[in-house]
């Protein structure tokens, strides 16, 4: 390996393309999921153990800052659940150029927020 | 071509295949639950542990949640190996993964076959 020339990423100064950028944000939101899961499984089990807990967590998640942390979480798992759609269609060669990279990836993007807003609205 | 020595564990493709198998279960699991959810008229404490009271049910939440920590697993493993370069640190974190994906497993059952 020649070692003489070390590259020095410039990551804020790098711009992805827009396949690039649904990528990482794949990343972020399945990492965000996995800190989040703790979390969910308290929110799992107080909601079955007893009425008591139900009505607790109820009163926890009327919080507007409870609302906002879950409607972050609403948006990292319908994030990922769309961009990881199109990595399965992307497997099954669905995806077979750039201009059809590029409108997935706007496609993810926009179904993602709009599912979430949607959502969103319809739980609160 | 070069005549090139394969070396490695050979969990690649393995794990590229669990990550796509958990990930088409999870979709069909929770998108199942959210139709069913929404299309409840009333969703109170009742209709909620109601969904959950019978042994079908159950074991697919398990089936689920079991396929959320080893799609994890695997995804915070290739996010840990590309960005995490230090051994130790990646050993470290690793371990911890690994430690509380069995302990949220644990966890799982006794949520749904406590309740």
């Amino acid at each position: 390996m020649d070692k003489e020339h070390p590259k020095h990423l410039a990551l804020h100064l790098i711009q992805l393309p827009l396949p690039g950028f649904v990528s990482i944000l794949h990343r972020v939101s399945g990492l965000l999921l996995f800190l989040a899961l703790p979390l969910l499984l308290l929110m799992l089990q107080y909601s079955l153990r007893s009425i008591e807990t139900y009505t607790q967590l109820m009163a926890i998640l009327a919080h507007p800052l409870a609302k906002l942390l879950l409607l972050g979480l609403l948006w990292a798992f319908l994030h990922h659940f769309c961009a990881g759609l199109r990595y399965l269609a992307i497997d099954l060669h669905y995806v077979r150029d750039l201009a059809q990279a590029r409108n997935s990836s706007k496609a993810v993007l926009a179904a993602s927020l709009l599912l979430t807003v949607l959502l969103g609205a319809k739980l609160w | 071509m070069v005549n090139r020595v394969v070396t490695g564990a050979h969990y690649g493709l393995r794990d590229w295949l669990i990550q796509r198998i958990t990930a088409a279960l999870m979709a069909v699991y929770s998108a199942a639950l959210a139709a069913y959810l929404l299309l409840q008229p009333h969703l109170d404490y009742d209709v909620w542990t109601g969904l959950f009271s019978g042994q079908p049910m159950r074991t697919f939440t398990l089936l689920f949640l079991l396929s959320v920590f080893y799609h994890a697993w695997i995804g915070i493993r290739d996010i840990v190996m590309d960005y995490v370069n230090p051994a130790g640190v990646r050993l470290a974190i690793h371990v911890l993964v690994i430690l509380v994906s069995l302990l949220y497993a644990i966890w799982a059952v006794q949520i749904l076959w406590g309740m």
